[in-house]
């Protein structure tokens, strides 16, 4: 379907409920994930509490999709960068996300954390080196 | 160079839809090529029929259609959003049992693909919004 391999960042800047952005980007993510390119994802200001685990929005009446985020691993998409400072700014761990995680094919399946925690200035390292950022 | 342009927010609303058209405008006649206008979220509000804004101020919608008129310019309204907020083309309008559609001139319904296809053949894809 595609020619070329591009490096695909998609950024989550944003809560995940409150607006509709970190769900429709989502959305993008799963069907890119079909065009074969090389796709990371970043979770930097509010964006980290996309990740947080325990989410129940019932009183809301929105639909909880964290439960999405588990199957990235299975649509090949197992780099998910977390800034830093973005946590602590919010006073939140590692030990405060969901643990995911993917099926390494190029190490006889082993088991592997998707998310990578980074620094602010890894991460503007990490974003430099793209070709295609689509920002939510 | 070859440009694909995405635009996330809605008209009137907010300021990045008039500069995602100005910017594309400015291309255009620059000589430049954009080979796509994907409009996601709230942008597909871009792509209704039924604006009718006061007389003293800019149609945002037809001077989309009349942009891509002049130059056959890609304007595509993402299908998972225009059916949240109510964007119908005839297709739309049969496949989902709705009795209207509104999609306006030069605009058309398609997926997510497309907006990941413009990223790989452009060479910049721009965003516009928050």
């Amino acid at each position: 379907m595609s020619e070329q391999i591009k490096k695909f960042m998609y950024l989550n800047r944003r809560a995940p409920y409150g607006t509709i952005y970190a769900w429709e980007s989502l959305e993008v993510v799963l069907i890119g994930a079909a065009f074969d390119q090389d796709v990371s994802l970043a979770f930097l200001d509010d964006g980290v509490y996309q990740l947080v685990k325990g989410q129940d929005t019932a009183e809301v009446d929105m639909k909880n999709f964290s439960p999405t985020y588990q199957a990235l691993g299975d649509y090949d998409v197992t780099k998910l960068f977390v800034e830093k400072e973005s946590l602590e700014e919010r006073g939140l761990t590692l030990d405060d996300l969901m643990p995911l995680t993917y099926e390494d094919e190029d190490d006889d399946w082993a088991e592997k954390d998707s998310i990578k925690v980074v620094s602010r200035a890894e991460l503007a390292d990490i974003m430099e080196e793209q070709d295609v950022m689509f920002s939510f | 160079m070859k440009f694909a342009i995405q635009v996330n927010e809605g008209p009137y609303q907010h300021q990045a839809t008039d500069s995602a058209y100005q910017f594309t405008k400015a291309a255009l006649e620059s000589g430049h090529e954009v080979m796509r206008v994907f409009f996601y979220h709230d942008g597909v509000n871009n792509g209704t029929k039924l604006t009718t804004p006061p007389q003293d101020d800019r149609n945002i919608v037809n001077r989309w259609s009349e942009l891509a008129k002049k130059y056959d310019l890609d304007m595509v309204v993402c299908v998972a959003a225009a059916q949240r907020r109510g964007i119908v083309d005839e297709g739309e309008m049969q496949r989902n049992g709705k009795d209207a559609e509104n999609i306006a001139d030069n605009f058309r319904i398609s997926g997510l693909g497309q907006l990941v296809e413009a990223g790989i053949q452009s060479e910049r894809l721009v965003v516009f919004g928050d």
